[in-house]
C-alpha cells in the first residue's frame, strides 16, 4: 500500500515536472532539442555539449573514442549513444559522475575507470539523485562499474559489465548501492568484479534476472538493507557465493546458486536476518548451499538442494525457521548444526538418503527422518576430523547413532519425509 | 640371498596358471565387473563414480587380498612342500608364491574396471589423473595386504589363528584404526592437529590412499583448513615422494619379516 502511495506520488511528482518544464519551455519560445556530438557535428566532445544543453535536451553521441577525464552531468538529459561509442577514463579518471536527477545514459560502452581508493573510481557515479535510468551499456575493465550514493528511484537495466582484476584489494563492485531507495536493477550482466552487486543501507529495491558470475567476492553482497527482493537471478562461480547480512523482511526466490566453490564459499550465506522467505531457489554444488547464523523466523520452502557440500549449515543462534518441501539430493551432509538442541521446524522434505518405508502409499515415509548425521555433527565442532570423510568406521558410527542417537539433536528431525523428489 | 630368475619366472607362470583357474578369483573379478559396471550405468556424474569406486577399492581389495593371501599359503603347504625338496631356494619359492597371487590379483582388479570404463561414455575427461591415481591406489592394496598375509600365515602355523589375525589386522586397519584418530582428534582438539595427522596418515596404507584420493576431487574444500593444510602438503613433490616410499615400505618390510621366517620356518 505504501509501495503504491509512493509510487503514486512518484508519477505525479513526474507529471508535475513536465508541466513546469513545458511551461517554462513555452514561456522561453524554445523547445527541448536534440544535439549531436561526433567528429563530424559542431560539437566533438561531450563536455561541450554538456556546457550548452539545457535541462530536457537530448545528447546524441555517434560512435568514436571520446576520453574527456571525468565527465560531470548536472543537467538533465538524455545522454545517448549511437552504435555503441566508447568513453574511456584512461586508466586514471572517474569517467561520468552524474549530480542531477532524471538523467538517462544508453548505449555506451565505458572502458578503463582507473583505480583510486580514496574516490573509488567508478565508470558511472550517480550521487544524490533520483528518476535517473543507465540502460544498454557496456562496461570494461572500470574499478567500480555503476555507483550509486543517497539515491533514489533510479533503474540500471540491460547492462554488461566486466572486469578483470585478480587481487580482491585492486577491484571494485559492478553495481554499487549505498543508502538509496526504490531502485531497480534488472537484466545486467556482471563479471569479474569484487561483489557482483553491492547493497548496503538499501530499501525496497528489487534485484531481478541480473547474472552475476566469476566475481572475486560475492556474486550479491547485501547489508543494512531491508524490504528488499532479489529474484530470478543466477549467481554462479564467485570466490564466496552470495551473502546477505543484518537484514529484515528479504523476499528471496527463484534464483539459481550455483558452482560457488571453495573453503570459504557458501551459495548463500545469511547472518543475521529475520521474517524472510527463501522460496523456488536451485542450490547446486556449493561448498555449502545455505548457512544460517543469528537468523529467526525464515521461511525456506520448495527449494532444491543437489550435489552441495553441506545442503543447510544451521548454527546454534537461529530459531523459529521453518523448512519444507524442499528436495534434499546428492549432498554429502544435509544438515549439519552445532548443537544439541534444535528450535526449528523441518517437514515435508524429500531427503534422498532417507530410507524408510511407506506402507500406507500417502507418499510421506511412515518412519521419521534425521537429517544431522553423526559425522557431520561431530565434523562441525571439530573440523579436522573430516580427514575421516569416506572412511568405512564414518559409516559404522552413522550407522550405531541413527539406531540409537544419543548425540545428535533429537529435536531435529522430519516427521513427514516425502517419499518422492517434489516438482 | 641371489635368487634365480628363471626358476622365480617358472614358478610365477605356474602359480599364475594354478590361480587362473581358481572359482574365487573369477567371482573376484565378476565382481569388480558388475560393481564398476552397476555404478557407471546409474550415474553420469564422474567424481561421484570414482568416489564410489574408491569405496570399493579401499574396503574390498584389502580384505580379499589379506584372506585370499593367508588361506593361499596354508592351502599350499604340500606343494611348498614338496618343491622345498628341490635344490630350490627358499627365498626364489616365497617370491615366486608371492608375485604369482600378487600379479592375477591386481588383473582381476584392473580388468573388472577397466572394461565397464572402455565400454561406457562417461566422460572422465580432468578426472582422468584420479582415475590413473585410483589404479595405483588399488595395485598398492593388493600388493600391501598379500605381504602382511604372507607373513602372518608364515609365523603361525594355525590356521584358525592366523585366519583370525588377517580379519583382525584389516579390521584395525580399515575401522579401528580411524577410530583411535576419532578419539585423538576429540581428545587434543585445542591444538593444531594438521601436522600431526598427516604423520598418522603415513602410518595406514588405506587411510592414505583415501586421503591422496580425496584431495584430489574437489571435496578436499569442505575440510576448510585442514583440507588446505593437507593439500599442500600432498600436492608437493615432496609429499608424494614421501607417500609412495610409505606405501613402499608397508610392502617390503612385511614381506622381509614374512621371507625371513619362511626361510627357517621347519615344515
Amino acid at each position: 500500500m505504501l509501495q503504491k502511495s509512493i509510487r503514486f506520488f512518484d508519477v505525479t511528482s513526474r507529471w508535475i515536472k513536465f508541466f513546469l518544464i513545458a511551461i517554462v519551455c513555452f514561456l522561453n519560445s524554445s523547445e527541448a532539442k536534440t544535439i549531436r556530438v561526433g567528429a563530424n557535428y559542431k560539437f566533438q566532445t561531450i563536455q561541450s555539449a554538456l556546457s550548452f544543453a539545457v535541462n530536457g535536451d537530448s545528447i546524441l553521441v555517434s560512435k568514436g573514442l571520446y576520453s574527456e577525464g571525468t565527465i560531470i552531468i548536472d543537467k538533465s538529459i538524455a545522454l545517448i549513444g549511437e552504435s555503441l561509442p566508447v568513453i574511456s577514463g584512461d586508466n586514471k579518471y572517474e569517467i561520468m559522475k552524474i549530480v542531477s536527477d532524471n538523467v538517462i545514459v544508453r548505449g555506451f560502452e565505458f572502458r578503463d575507470a582507473g583505480i583510486n581508493f580514496i574516490y573509488e573510481n567508478s565508470a558511472i557515479k550517480l550521487d544524490g539523485v533520483a528518476n535517473c535510468r543507465i540502460e544498454k551499456n557496456v562496461f570494461f575493465n572500470n574499478f567500480f562499474g555503476i555507483y550509486l550514493s543517497r539515491s533514489v528511484s533510479c533503474t540500471i537495466t540491460d547492462n554488461e559489465i566486466t572486469a578483470f582484476q585478480t587481487k580482491e584489494t585492486y577491484s571494485g563492485n559492478g553495481i554499487h548501492l549505498w543508502q538509496c531507495g526504490d531502485m531497480i536493477i534488472k537484466r545486467n550482466k556482471i563479471k569479474g568484479h569484487r561483489d557482483g552487486i553491492y547493497f548496503e543501507f538499501v530499501k525496497r529495491s528489487s534485484i531481478k534476472d541480473n547474472l552475476s558470475e566469476n566475481n572475486l567476492r560475492y556474486g550479491l553482497h547485501f547489508m543494512f538493507s531491508d524490504s528488499c527482493s532479489y529474484a530470478h537471478n543466477y549467481f554462479t562461480n564467485n570466490g564466496a557465493g552470495v551473502a546477505v547480512m543484518f537484514t529484515k523482511n528479504v523476499d528471496m526466490h527463484s534464483n539459481h546458486f550455483k558452482n560457488n566453490w571453495g573453503g570459504s564459499a557458501y551459495g548463500l550465506l545469511l547472518k543475521d536476518i529475520s521474517d524472510s522467505r527463501i522460496y523456488n531457489n536451485i542450490f547446486s554444488k556449493n561448498s555449502c548451499a545455505i548457512y544460517l547464523e543469528g537468523c529467526n523466523r525464515i521461511s525456506t520452502e520448495r527449494n532444491d538442494f543437489i550435489e552441495n557440500g553441506w545442503a543447510l549449515r544451521l548454527m546454534a543462534n537461529s530459531m523459529d525457521n521453518v523448512f519444507t518441501k524442499n528436495n534434499f539430493a546428492g549432498n554429502t551432509f544435509d544438515v549439519t548444526t552445532n548443537s544439541t538442541r534444535n528450535y526449528n521446524l523441518f517437514e515435508s522434505n524429500y531427503w534422498s538418503e532417507y530410507k524408510g518405508y511407506d506402507l500406507n502409499k500417502d507418499g510421506i515415509g511412515d518412519v521419521p527422518y534425521r537429517p544431522v548425521k553423526l559425522f557431520s555433527f561431530i565434523s562441525e565442532k571439530i573440523r579436522p576430523s573430516l580427514i575421516l570423510i569416506r572412511s568405512l568406521f564414518v559409516d559404522i558410527i552413522n550407522l550405531a547413532e541413527n539406531i540409537f542417537p544419543t548425540l545428535t539433536p533429537e529435536g531435529l528431525i522430519d516427521r513427514k519425509p516425502m517419499m518422492k523428489k517434489i516438482q | 640371498m641371489a635368487i634365480n630368475v628363471n626358476i622365480l619366472a617358472k614358478i610365477i607362470r605356474y602359480q599364475i596358471h594354478d590361480i587362473s583357474r581358481s572359482f574365487w578369483l573369477f567371482i573376484y573379478t565378476l565382481f569388480f565387473l558388475l560393481a564398476s559396471y552397476g555404478l557407471i550405468t546409474f550415474s553420469s556424474d564422474a567424481p561421484k563414480v570414482l568416489i564410489s569406486l574408491m569405496n570399493i577399492t579401499l574396503i574390498i581389495i584389502p580384505l580379499v587380498s589379506i584372506i585370499f593371501g593367508t588361506i593361499y599359503l596354508y592351502n599350499n603347504k604340500d606343494y611348498i612342500i614338496l618343491m622345498l625338496s628341490q635344490p630350490i631356494k627358499r627365498s626364489t619359492l616365497y617370491f615366486g608364491l608371492y608375485l604369482g597371487l600378487v600379479i592375477p590379483l591386481i588383473l582381476s582388479f584392473l580388468i573388472g574396471i577397466i572394461i565397464p570404463i572402455v565400454f561406457s561414455k562417461i566422460d572422465l575427461g580432468e578426472h582422468f589423473d584420479v582415475l590413473i591415481f585410483l589404479f595405483i591406489a588399488g595395485i598398492f592394496q593388493t600388493v600391501i595386504f598379500v605381504s602382511i598375509a604372507f607373513w602372518i600365515s608364515s609365523v603361525y602355523e594355525n590356521r584358525m589363528l592366523g585366519l583370525g589375525l588377517s580379519i583382525f589386522s584389516w579390521l584395525s586397519f580399515s575401522v579401528l584404526y580411524d577410530g583411535f584418530l576419532l578419539i585423538m582428534i576429540h581428545y587434543f582438539q585445542d591444538y593444531p592437529l594438521e601436522k600431526i595427522l598427516i604423520g598418522f596418515s603415513l602410518f595406514n596404507p588405506i587411510d592414505l590412499a583415501r586421503i591422496l584420493l580425496i584431495l584430489k576431487l574437489d571435496i578436499a574444500a569442505l575440510m576448510g583448513y585442514t583440507g588446505a593444510v593437507f593439500q599442500k602438503f600432498f600436492n608437493t613433490n615432496l609429499g608424494i615422494i614421501i607417500s609412495i616410499l610409505s606405501l613402499i615400505i608397508w610392502t617390503v618390510v612385511p614381506l622381509i619379516l614374512g621371507k625371513r621366517r619362511f626361510a627357517k620356518k621347519d615344515f
